[in-house]
């Protein structure tokens, strides 16, 4: 039988606080309170707009990358349906009902479809930056250089195409390096999404924000992970309103519902429809304070 | 149990049917416990050679801040709901968490929970340990319980569920009482042990949180009917020989906004039933070690 080094049983960050420096413990219902400009429940609606090239590659599989041997016909074009097709649904949802959003964009997604970002922009949509495509994932195996270049490569990108700079970023995956936080810091960025440790945005140590956008309520893991049907999927977003409406009331802080949607996934005819449901519910709730991921963040920034 | 051997020699077998009669307090039929695990995931651990902890190189952002969700968040929700019900909890705890975040071990230390171990961390694996490094974390998991909460721990859920042939021989001979990690049975069973005397309590992977919601792939509604379901079977059978019913959850799957609610429901409906004891599992075990000697 194999035997483990003495060090397997010593635990030299075994203290108080974390087991690193990249952010402080605080528990969310003891903070001070935050106010939003109207209602209790800010109502964060995140899509995902994804370009997957038929040649997988990147530091691991995105998910919803490739599957079949070269060429994946069947993945390439079901992802690319929820740009052509999906996204467009999304925009008309959101419009019918008057809310605005946050679009986590591919900078691919911005120069191969200026369509797609002009009617995201003159809606008044917000655009996040998204990596370059679905092959420029993150992690520690990439290395310190190119991770630095792929983020400053989406990052001008997307501002060459969109004429703007995004001011939030979405890992691939939400999976980062210990890196990452510092190389977004010096891109000039506000805030990532990455991070789902917590309910509110907050600081991590070298001041950029935290826009936890909840991994557990998007479509991706109640559709396509748990395999849900979308009716149950948007059940599970009015009860999430429901509890963080009542514990808004309770405390008197404001609380936060992350709503991330893939276009490939919840843009499909048969439900699109929960969706569309969903939405013209949640605006009729005078709790509901329906705000793009920079309106959160700064918001909430100008309270601490 | 015996090492090498295809039957572990873990228990006896003793069928269901026709057992003795076992009783609990003021005619219950059915003991029910909650344990929330509470507990510390290093986010850099040492590399056990047969179990990787984290599907991505460190940092494993999701998988690390959504167990750090815990911590930060949803031990309170989960907490106050278990309050407001009256349901103790008995905690199986990564001891690490008295150091890193004391402020939960102390919150649950304050509401009369129970704590037993976990290990130190969940990201360290008992696999291949020498039986040296395994009396050190029994000892420090002693000593460490005891000096954070004044409890002197007396069960054991191996961390991660990771075990060696000599885990269970182990804790009985520090003087544990019960352990968590056998599911063969709806009752308190006689675990054999080379030294002293251990009990199995029955904890739960199929009514588990994780398996509700990441085997069976459940909605937050879907997982408080099956508690429900499960609840009321056992109350029925219990009234021929106590059973138990264990809720092991983790506050970063239960405590999330779209599953409390429907959690809070399914508690609800045990606490007025009327047929649950609702106790920590040192109670159940000293219950049914009373009366079987």
């Amino acid at each position: 039988m194999s035997t483990l080094p003495d060090s397997y049983t010593q635990y030299p960050k075994r203290g108080e606080g974390y087991d690193h420096d990249l952010y402080k413990w605080s528990n969310m219902h003891e903070r001070v309170p935050v106010r939003w400009p109207q209602g209790s429940v800010a109502v964060w609606l995140c899509v995902s707009l994804e370009w997957f090239p038929i040649t997988p590659g990147g530091t691991f599989k995105a998910p919803g990358h490739m599957v079949t041997p070269y060429p994946d016909y069947r993945h390439y074009t079901s992802r690319d349906y929820g740009n052509r097709v999906g996204a467009w649904r999304m925009l008309d949802a959101f419009s019918e009902v008057g809310v605005k959003a946050s679009f986590a964009t591919n900078a691919a997604i911005a120069e191969r479809y200026p369509e797609l970002i002009e009617a995201m922009q003159s809606a008044g949509h917000e655009i996040i930056a998204h990596s370059t495509d679905m092959n420029g994932t993150i992690d520690a195996t990439l290395g310190e250089v190119a991770e630095k270049e792929l983020i400053g490569d989406a990052m001008t990108r997307l501002e060459k195409a969109t004429g703007t700079r995004p001011k939030g970023w979405l890992s691939i995956a939400r999976q980062q390096s210990f890196h990452t936080l510092d190389i977004l810091k010096d891109e000039g960025l506000t805030y990532c999404c990455d991070w789902v440790n917590d309910e509110l945005p907050y600081r991590f140590a070298n001041g950029l924000i935290d826009l936890p956008l909840n991994h557990e309520l998007s479509d991706r893991t109640i559709i396509t992970v748990q395999q849900q049907s979308a009716d149950s999927w948007a059940q599970s977003m009015r009860d999430a309103f429901d509890w963080l409406a009542k514990e808004a009331a309770g405390i008197g802080s404001g609380r936060m519902l992350p709503i991330h949607l893939t276009p490939y996934i919840m843009g499909l005819p048969y439900r699109i429809g929960a969706l569309e449901c969903l939405l013209a519910d949640l605006v009729e709730r005078e709790e509901a304070w329906f705000a793009r991921g920079e309106d959160i963040v700064a918001y909430w920034e100008a309270q601490q | 149990m015996q090492e090498g051997a295809p039957d572990p020699d873990l228990y006896d077998y003793h069928p269901y049917r026709g057992r003795p009669k076992i009783e609990w307090p003021d005619g219950k039929t059915v003991a029910v416990w909650v344990a929330p695990n509470l507990e510390y995931y290093e986010i850099d651990p040492p590399i056990h050679p047969k179990r990787n902890p984290w599907p991505h190189p460190a940092p494993s952002v999701v998988g690390y801040s959504h167990r750090d969700h815990s911590n930060r968040v949803s031990h309170w929700r989960m907490a106050e709901v278990m309050t407001r019900h009256g349901f103790p909890g008995s905690v199986s705890l990564s001891v690490a968490l008295c150091q890193h975040h004391p402020e939960v071990v102390a919150d649950a230390n304050e509401r009369g929970w129970e704590f037993f171990s976990h290990g130190i961390y969940n990201t360290r694996y008992s696999y291949d340990m020498t039986e040296a490094q395994e009396r050190a974390i029994i000892e420090d998991s002693i000593r460490t319980v005891e000096d954070a909460t004044g409890q002197r721990i007396r069960g054991w859920l191996a961390p991660a569920l990771t075990h060696t042939p000599r885990t269970l021989d182990l804790i009985a001979e520090y003087g544990l009482d019960y352990t968590c990690d056998l599911y063969h049975d709806d009752q308190v069973q006689e675990v054999k042990v080379a030294k002293g005397k251990l009990a199995s309590i029955p904890y739960s992977l199929e009514v588990n949180d994780h398996y509700g919601f990441f085997v069976y792939n459940m909605s937050g509604r879907e997982y408080a009917d099956t508690l429900v379901r499960q609840y009321e079977r056992l109350a029925t059978e219990g009234e021929q020989s106590g059973t138990v019913m264990c809720i092991p959850l983790h506050a970063y799957l239960i405590g999330q906004p779209h599953r409390i609610g429907p959690f809070e429901e399914a508690l609800e409906h045990i606490a007025k039933d009327g047929r649950a004891w609702i106790a920590r599992a040192g109670e159940i075990v000293d219950a049914w070690r009373e009366q079987v000697g």
